[in-house]
């Protein structure tokens, strides 16, 4: 049964991207249990309000786990100790009574700090703008039918599809690798025959544009894959290798 | 004598070949120039006939404007058949040619379904494009939240489903406050959507065969719902930021990310650009484009606690309003009968349960009132009750529809069983949604597989297993079918300034069906903005692009700015969010789901005092030129608390009950909506007379030429 605990929250705090940045501890009493990690967040957030004291930037938006715009680091793990779902969704019950919890940004060379929690995942945007997409324009396409899709592709499409590019998988690899999300992409339109026609060129462009904003190369830990809270699998990072290998074999 | 003779013979036939002549010429001049005389007459009475044309047409506009009536001709909805109209317009439209595209720059604000797919399709057409969303990415509009599904007239299920029958049943569920044109366009355009996203990667679940699967929705008897899982938003809106991904990659739409609109700027009454606040720096920065778009979303974050996102609000409707343009219908607000109920006043928003659970989930409460009651302390749990001791009210009330009755009447009805006191959590303010029959029918397997991702985030939420006990719902506030007004074309009554999606009021009349809010937004974006914006457009070609310079941006800059210093210079003792969740307690409990004459008169006295509570006591720390979330919030609460006020003038204007507005005195024995066809059958659009005056009320008749109108029957 849920009932009201008390904690130690310790937040990172830093002003702005070249500010320097420390750890400030707030104690919150009766919190219930029933009560979402970022309610937690608002409630402190009030508090320091009412002190007349800067509350703490972190982002935030649909609060049901698909927008994929938080993005906070809880006791070491991206969206915190719980599995398969991002921080909006982690619940007060997963804590107890007494507990310090330890709140940070994404930590990553691609995601730099706007400030407090906030981080600026730019580069995600960038690597999607480079090939992320099948080129077609509106209109003049044909009926939705006419090429049939074995099941078993459309739903492995539909599982790599399934990434909300909150960046989680790139804070939790220690390389900063933003691989599983490449991936997921590159995936998602390579198993539909849609996608099929340009499957090489868009591996090779992701992959050109990830290397190019800075981030880390992959070297198989498969922590991307155990902190993903849409549990976007590792299959997937195999099956951009192929892609990449056997598009660069061609050239 | 002879030879003379012929002389003279042949000189007087001389003579008479001239005459002749001379007389055949005067004939001819004069028949030409009374020809020329009679064109003339014939011009001067044709241009004066159609000088009359004009005239009357003027003298009837005129007199339409003086009695505050909106004309089918000045919402420009074209002539002849219903479904001829839209190919009718597309013919016949001006149209802009490719050189002249790329000398226009059109303003896009908001990158949800709506924005997204519009700012893409305007720049694959050769427009610069300018486009703006508040969070970190355009990926992450709230469009990405919709779960259910996508409505498209397709047939693949050989079911009878036609563009027809999904137009009448959007007119239905809409309770007949919808334009005929315009939903007869969308059910038109339905299946290009499909095909469309199908071409982007779009994965929608498929059958064995390969083939596309679809799923029934409410206010329906086909299956015409495609779905991606319980994901269909996400999918959509991801394969729309592909495209528009596809265009910023290539120069052709310039994206601005953690960018709010604050307002818009109207140069000799054309809108011409916009004013935005950038979010990390807190800069306030001029825009201009030759017409503006605004996909901002809905308002239903008025009442604080909402299905929408936090940031999710208003603003940009207000600031349509502010410069002239109708809002219309605003009582017109979407609850949704199967969300997550309440857990406590330190909560944030609602979550929902896709309308797709009614395909399988039954709901129910207890027929015993004591059962309920020891629901409510906690003493038993849902399947401790016995079949026969269960009230499925639903199947009970609507056999024809059963659980898959339109929103607006599945929520109402679960208010009737807990307001008599049959609600089955602690609060009182739940029903059941069980899902033991369909496991049992189709499998535990086949049920996750359906709606896995929906039953994890159940229990992650209440900490309960939906497999075991049924899942505990109760409706909330979703979306909003009221909007800026707009005609055909998406223009509103502002010359230049569009607006689609949510944020319009167009195609949903008084309720919207499941399933179709994406289906509506795409459409906006996609298939009909692109095209009816060129008929605007192309008398600009000529215009050249405006110095942000001028000074009608630098007023509007310093409106935004004295606002802003204003809101931080009050310093009072009350958080942003305290005052919301007053405001939308008010709402909730005033102008909800059951409103009187009497509850209206007592929000809009409430209001009144949020608003001077909030202008006099309201707290913001920090400052303006920097990031400042609290000064975020503050700026979209001062535009709620002014779009509450106009939700409860207009709820009280109405009274009849027709889709989602529900006023307790017009209602029939059995408790359903009672509307007043013969009153009510308008459009109300509401005018911005001034910070301190009421509105001024003008009506569109909806007047229904291809369908009759009838009281909605979801029984038989």
């Amino acid at each position: 049964m849920d009932k009201n605990i008390n904690i130690k929250v310790r937040v990172w705090r830093q002003a702005g991207p070249k500010e320097k940045g420390h750890f400030e501890e707030y104690e919150l009493h009766d919190i219930f249990q029933g009560a979402s990690f970022l309610e937690m967040m608002d409630i402190l957030n009030e508090k320091l309000i009412s002190e007349h004291k800067d509350p703490i930037a972190f982002d935030h938006d649909c609060r049901e786990g698909i927008c994929g715009m938080c993005s906070l680091y809880v006791n070491g793990h991206p969206h915190g100790p719980d599995s398969a779902i991002t921080t909006c969704q982690l619940h007060m019950r997963k804590f107890h009574d007494g507990e310090t919890i330890t709140i940070e940004p994404w930590r990553s060379h691609a995601f730099p700090v706007i400030k407090d929690l906030m981080v600026d995942r730019g580069a995600y945007d960038k690597i999607m703008q480079a090939g992320g997409f099948i080129s077609v324009n509106t209109g003049g396409v044909p009926d939705a039918n006419s090429i049939p899709i074995p099941k078993e592709k459309a739903d492995e499409a539909m599982d790599a599809a399934s990434c909300i590019g909150c960046g989680a998988c790139a804070a939790a690899c220690k390389n900063g690798s933003a691989m599983l999300f490449v991936a997921a992409k590159v995936s998602q339109l390579a198993l539909l025959p849609q996608g099929r026609v340009e499957a090489a060129r868009r591996a090779k462009a992701m992959v050109a544009k990830m290397d190019e904003l800075g981030f880390g190369n992959c070297t198989n830990t498969g922590a991307c894959a155990a902190e993903c809270p849409k549990s976007v699998s590792l299959a997937n990072i195999a099956r951009l290798n192929r892609e990449f290998i056997s598009a660069k074999f061609k050239d | 004598m002879a030879n003379k003779k012929e002389d003279i013979l042949s000189a007087a036939q001389n003579a008479a070949e001239a005459a002749v002549k001379a007389a055949k010429d005067v004939a001819e001049t004069v028949a030409e120039k009374a020809s020329e005389v009679v064109q003339q007459a014939v011009d001067a009475v044709q241009q004066a006939a159609k000088e009359v044309n004009i005239a009357l047409d003027n003298a009837a506009e005129e007199a339409a404007r003086e009695a505050k009536i909106i004309t089918p001709k000045m919402a420009k909805i074209p002539a002849g058949p219903l479904e001829l109209k839209w190919t009718n317009y597309k013919d016949h439209q001006k149209l802009v040619n490719p050189a002249n595209k790329r000398r226009l720059d059109i303003i896009v604000v908001g990158t949800g379904l709506a924005g997204a797919s519009a700012a893409a399709s305007l720049a694959e057409m050769g427009f610069n494009v300018l486009n703006f969303c508040i969070q970190d990415s355009p990926r992450r509009a709230h469009s990405i939240a919709a779960q259910g599904g996508i409505n498209a007239a397709k047939n693949y299920q050989n079911d009878g489903d036609s563009v027809y029958r999904l137009y009448y049943d959007t007119i239905k569920g809409g309770d007949y406050r919808a334009r005929e044109a315009n939903v007869y366009r969308l059910a038109e355009v339905s299946n290009n959507i499909i095909d469309q996203c199908v071409a982007q990667g779009v994965p929608f679940a498929r059958e064995y065969g390969g083939l596309l699967d679809n799923r029934s929705f409410g206010g329906a008897q086909v299956s015409r719902t495609f779905y991606a899982k319980g994901q269909t938003g996400q999918q959509l809106l991801l394969g729309a930021y592909s495209a528009l991904s596809r265009q910023i990659g290539k120069g052709k739409v310039k994206m601005y990310t953690r960018h709010e609109m604050l307002d818009i700027v109207i140069i000799d009454g054309r809108a011409r650009g916009i004013i935005a606040r950038n979010l990390v720096t807190g800069q306030i920065e001029r825009f201009f484009g030759h017409a503006v778009v605004i996909g901002s979303g809905g308002y239903g974050n008025t009442f604080f606690l909402s299905t929408n996102a936090m940031a999710s609000n208003g603003s940009a409707a207000m600031q349509m309003y502010r410069h002239g343009a109708y809002f219309a219908n605003p009582c017109y607000a979407q609850i949704h009968p199967t969300c997550i109920p309440k857990h406590g006043d330190f909560q944030s928003k609602l979550t929902l349960m896709s309308e797709s659970l009614r395909n399988d989930g039954r709901i129910w409460v207890p027929k015993k009132l004591e059962d309920a009651k020891r629901l409510q302390r906690g003493e038993i749990k849902g399947r401790d009750i016995p079949e026969e001791d269960r009230d499925y009210y639903l199947e009970r009330r609507y056999p024809a529809f059963g659980n898959l009755v339109p929103r607006d009447v599945a929520s109402r009805a679960a208010k009737e069983r807990c307001d008599a006191g049959f609600g089955v959590n602690n609060t009182g303010l739940a029903v059941f949604l069980d899902f033991s029959d369909a496991i049992q029918r189709l499998g535990k397997d086949v049920v996750e597989q359906k709606y896995g991702n929906l039953f994890q985030m159940y229990e992650k939420i209440v900490d309960e297993n939906p497999y075991e006990n049924p899942m505990m719902i109760y409706p909330a506030i979703h979306y909003t079918m009221g909007g800026i007004w707009v005609d055909y074309e998406l223009q509103t009554s502002v010359p230049g300034l569009f607006c689609i999606g949510e944020a319009n009021f167009s195609d949903h009349g008084a309720n919207r069906l499941g399933a179709s809010a994406l289906m509506q937004g795409l459409a906006d974006g996609y298939f009909v903005l692109p095209y009816t914006i060129q008929n605007y457009l192309s008398d600009q070609i000529g215009v050249p692009r405006m110095s942000t310079d001028l000074p009608e941006f630098a007023a509007a800059e310093k409106a935004v700015n004295d606002k802003i210093e204003r809101i931080l210079k009050i310093q009072g003792k009350r958080s942003v969010d305290s005052i919301h969740k007053e405001l939308g307690i008010v709402m909730w409990d005033f102008v909800g789901m059951g409103r009187t004459a009497e509850s209206l008169k007592k929000a809009l006295q409430r209001i009144d005092e949020i608003k001077k509570e909030f202008w006099t006591n309201v707290y913001i720390p920090g400052k303006a030129d920097a990031l400042n979330n609290e000064l975020e919030k503050a700026l979209r609460l001062a535009d709620f608390i002014e779009i509450g006020r106009l939700m409860a003038l207009d709820a009280l204007n109405r009274e009849e009950s027709c889709g989602g507005h529900f006023r307790e005195e017009y209602q029939t024995e059995e408790g359903e909506a009672l509307r007043q066809d013969d009153k009510f059958a308008y459009v109300s659009c509401w005018k911005y007379t001034g910070e301190d005056s009421e509105p001024e009320l003008i009506k569109e008749p909806l007047e229904y030429e291809f369908t009759e109108r009838k009281t909605r029957n979801y029984k038989s």
